[in-house]
């Protein structure tokens, strides 16, 4: 036991965890990849369609919740910061501010969400087959595109959740933050993601 | 020869070294990367021999037309599960999670790969994977579209699809992991002199296949999640119904899943550089040729997902352009075996098993690529396509490919893993009989092919039968040789004799500079790297 513990702090490269996390980013950014060629495509074959469903989405709604993840990107990264001054207290005050900020979004979605199915619009529900193909395309990928989004900003919660624990207990220290910082750079995904998706889906009608 | 043997008795074993754990815990939870490499080869040694009892029973099925042992709906179910276990269980993490976990670490001189843990993590979601795929065959009865789950097939039928394709979703996940690992390694942990053009080329075919594997499998991941979006939410991305496009599936399958061949094969001819300048005492001819034809490959390789689409509807640009791109991809793979065929000459050649593995892997392989050339050129393609003809081109590479490169590495490699040597004259009766079995096997199928009989139907018209018959009875000689080679070497394995032989073939990279059996973090200090790899003065 205490050969294999010794024998993985003797390998801590901070270099090569940040190139691990770039290249799993690069991974995550392929992933959503696929999804935006098949908007793409679709968008193409049913331009008039996706124009009037897109005006269907609340506005509001998704430039509340894009400046949410903006401000979390940010406490985030100075929490990153704040650690390499040696300032715990504020570091984590700055996680916890992140994490709420996160819930936030959630409960946003939530309320979003319930808002269209309230309106009877879902995947596969009876109003969409009624108001055509495009119409189901489009709250198709909706649904899909940032129900998984949702998705990762949930796992993201835990990674972080798991940063604050670690920084709370003084595992995550100011000469040892490659975790903390990439937490910080796996939220900074989450939120650039977003970026992509809020003009694709509230934006452009 | 005191040099080749070790001599210091205070050694210890990574066999020995088991971390003050017990029993299967100091496999399962044990970060060392050669335990971890053998944790694959066992998990994967499992799924082969379901794999392989699947594909008996569909060669006893078409011995004769008409229902000798299952009906229309078991032999789609048998293929498709055939299909999934072998391609994404098995050739997929194959070469590169068995010895890549278990040498690339050594032959960079390096104590462990980048990320310990992750890489044990990885073998977790792997076994999950492998759990998820087994679901599928119960309740509803196994998925039956094929290991390809096109669309709109996969969400319409009533079948168990779901497991079955988030297994595969979830294996892709774990071939990321991998690949992510060993790029991440190769480029910080290289010992000291060992630059780019020092690697060996078992070590460059990783890199590669580690880039394949990264940018392309993200994409049928996210296609397997839409998939089970189609079957759960009822989405109609690829619902014609709804306005999807099932050719926009395929495109985005293939466009993960050709590379993936390549992800295959790669470290297939890894093995293969590894072992022809061994045996024939002769450094590798063209190391950099072969190096860049590795990354040509990786890089083509990309853009001929729609050499698979000919007849399913595309522009006639498409189609020649893909053909072209097909044609290209073929340039490299030649020039690794014109380089190997140099190595060989008037080199010093000892005919050991690995090299009989090596020389046939050559042989198999240059089939399967020329037919690939038929399948390739749109005009043939046509003719052939879904025909046995296909079955037999990718069976040469696919398993010809990385079957024959896997116990050629297995048999290269085996005295250093375990530390015992095997019953040599068993392990060739095993290679000839697997050899014969394996031509006979699929070698009728390419005339089957070319006069039209249809693949994935479980009945065939009588003047068909002949073929047929040599085709099955090639199943069980080369079953027969798989099970010689399968009991030598678990025997082998168990109740060998013991060897601390450092470098029985004479071998010029680091694996056989550590002892035999290598110590748990490989190297007492990191060696420092002066002369080019495959020196032989």
């Amino acid at each position: 036991m205490s050969e294999t513990l010794s024998h993985q702090v003797v390998h801590r490269d901070d270099e090569a965890s940040k190139l691990g996390i770039w290249l799993f980013i690069f991974t995550e950014l392929l992933f959503f990849g696929g999804l935006f060629l098949t908007y793409a495509v679709y968008r193409n074959m049913n331009r008039q369609a996706f124009h009037l469903a897109a005006e269907e989405l609340d506005v509001a709604v998704g430039t509340i919740n894009t400046v949410i993840l903006l401000i979390s990107s940010m406490t985030m990264a100075m929490a990153t910061t704040s650690i390499q001054k040696k300032d715990k207290r504020t570091t984590l005050i700055l996680i916890w501010i992140t994490l709420l900020l996160a819930l936030a979004f959630l409960v946003n979605k939530y309320f979003e969400w319930s808002g269209k199915i309230g309106h009877g619009i879902w995947p596969g529900s009876p109003l969409l087959e009624e108001l055509g193909r495009g119409d189901t395309l489009f709250f198709g990928l909706y649904f899909f595109m940032t129900g998984l989004h949702a998705l990762h900003i949930i796992i993201g919660m835990v990674l972080l959740a798991v940063v604050l624990v670690r920084v709370q207990k003084d595992r995550i220290t100011f000469d040892n933050f490659q975790l903390l910082e990439n937490g910080g750079l796996y939220w900074h995904l989450v939120d650039l993601i977003w970026i992509f998706l809020f003009p694709l889906f509230y934006l452009i009608t | 020869m005191s040099s080749n043997t070790t001599d210091y008795t205070a050694y210890k074993s990574y066999l020995e070294e088991d971390g003050g754990r017990k029993g299967i815990f100091k496999w399962i939870l044990s970060t060392d990367h050669k335990r971890i490499g053998l944790l694959y080869l066992y998990a994967m040694m499992g799924w082969f021999i379901v794999g392989v009892v699947l594909g008996l029973l569909m060669k006893l099925e078409l011995i004769a037309p008409g229902k000798t042992l299952m009906g229309p709906q078991s032999y789609n179910a048998t293929f498709t599960v055939h299909g999934v276990i072998m391609i994404f269980l098995i050739v997929i993490p194959g070469l590169p999670a068995v010895f890549g976990n278990f040498f690339l670490p050594i032959q960079i001189g390096a104590k462990d790969v980048a990320f310990p843990r992750l890489n044990l993590f990885s073998w977790y979601i792997y076994v999950l994977g492998g759990i998820l795929v087994i679901i599928s065959l119960f309740g509803n009865g196994a998925p039956d579209t094929g290991w390809t789950f096109y669309a709109p097939y996969s969400f319409k039928t009533g079948t168990n699809m779901l497991p079955a394709a988030l297994g595969a979703f979830v294996l892709g996940f774990s071939s990321i992991l991998t690949g992510l690992n060993f790029i991440v390694t190769i480029h910080r942990m290289r010992a000291p002199g060992m630059s780019w053009f020092k690697m060996p080329l078992f070590i460059w075919t990783l890199y590669g296949t580690g880039w394949i594997q990264l940018l392309a499998t993200p994409i049928v991941g996210i296609t397997l999640l839409m998939v089970a979006g189609e079957r759960i939410l009822g989405i109609g991305f690829f619902d014609p119904a709804k306005g999807g496009d099932p050719l926009l599936y395929q495109h985005l399958f293939w466009i993960y899943s050709h590379p993936a061949v390549y992800i295959m094969i790669l470290p297939a001819m890894g093995v293969i550089s590894e072992i022809i300048p061994t045996f024939s005492k002769k450094t590798i001819f063209g190391y950099r040729a072969i190096v860049f034809s590795t990354l040509a490959i990786a890089f083509v390789g990309y853009f001929v997902w729609g050499h698979h689409m000919f007849t399913s509807g595309m522009s006639g640009t498409a189609l020649w352009a893909f053909s072209l791109l097909t044609f290209i991809v073929a340039i490299p793979s030649a020039i690794k075996v014109f380089n190997w065929i140099s190595t060989m000459h008037q080199g010093s050649i000892s005919v050991e098993v690995p090299f009989l593995w090596a020389a046939s892997f050559i042989f198999i392989f240059m089939i399967g690529g020329l037919t690939g050339l038929v399948l390739g050129s749109l005009a043939t393609n046509v003719h052939v396509h879904d025909t046995a003809f296909v079955v037999a081109h990718f069976h040469f590479i696919v398993f010809g490919g990385v079957g024959f490169a896997f116990f050629g590495a297995m048999h290269y490699w085996f005295s250093k893993i375990f530390g015992r040597v095997y019953d040599k004259s068993w392990a060739k009766t095993g290679w000839i009989t697997f050899f014969i079995g394996f031509v006979s096997l699929y070698g009728p199928m390419f005339y089957l092919g070319i006069k039209g009989m249809p693949r994935r139907y479980f009945d065939y018209l009588e003047e068909f039968h002949g073929p047929n018959i040599i085709s099955s009875f090639g199943a069980l000689v080369m079953i027969a040789g798989f099970v010689i080679i399968l009991i030598n070497l678990i025997k082998s394995a168990r109740h060998g004799e013991k060897t601390t032989e450092m470098n029985p073939w004479g071998g010029t990279n680091l694996e056989w500079q550590v002892p035999t059996p290598p110590p748990l973090e490989n190297f007492d200090e990191i060696p420092v790297i002066e002369k080019a790899t495959y020196k032989y003065d």
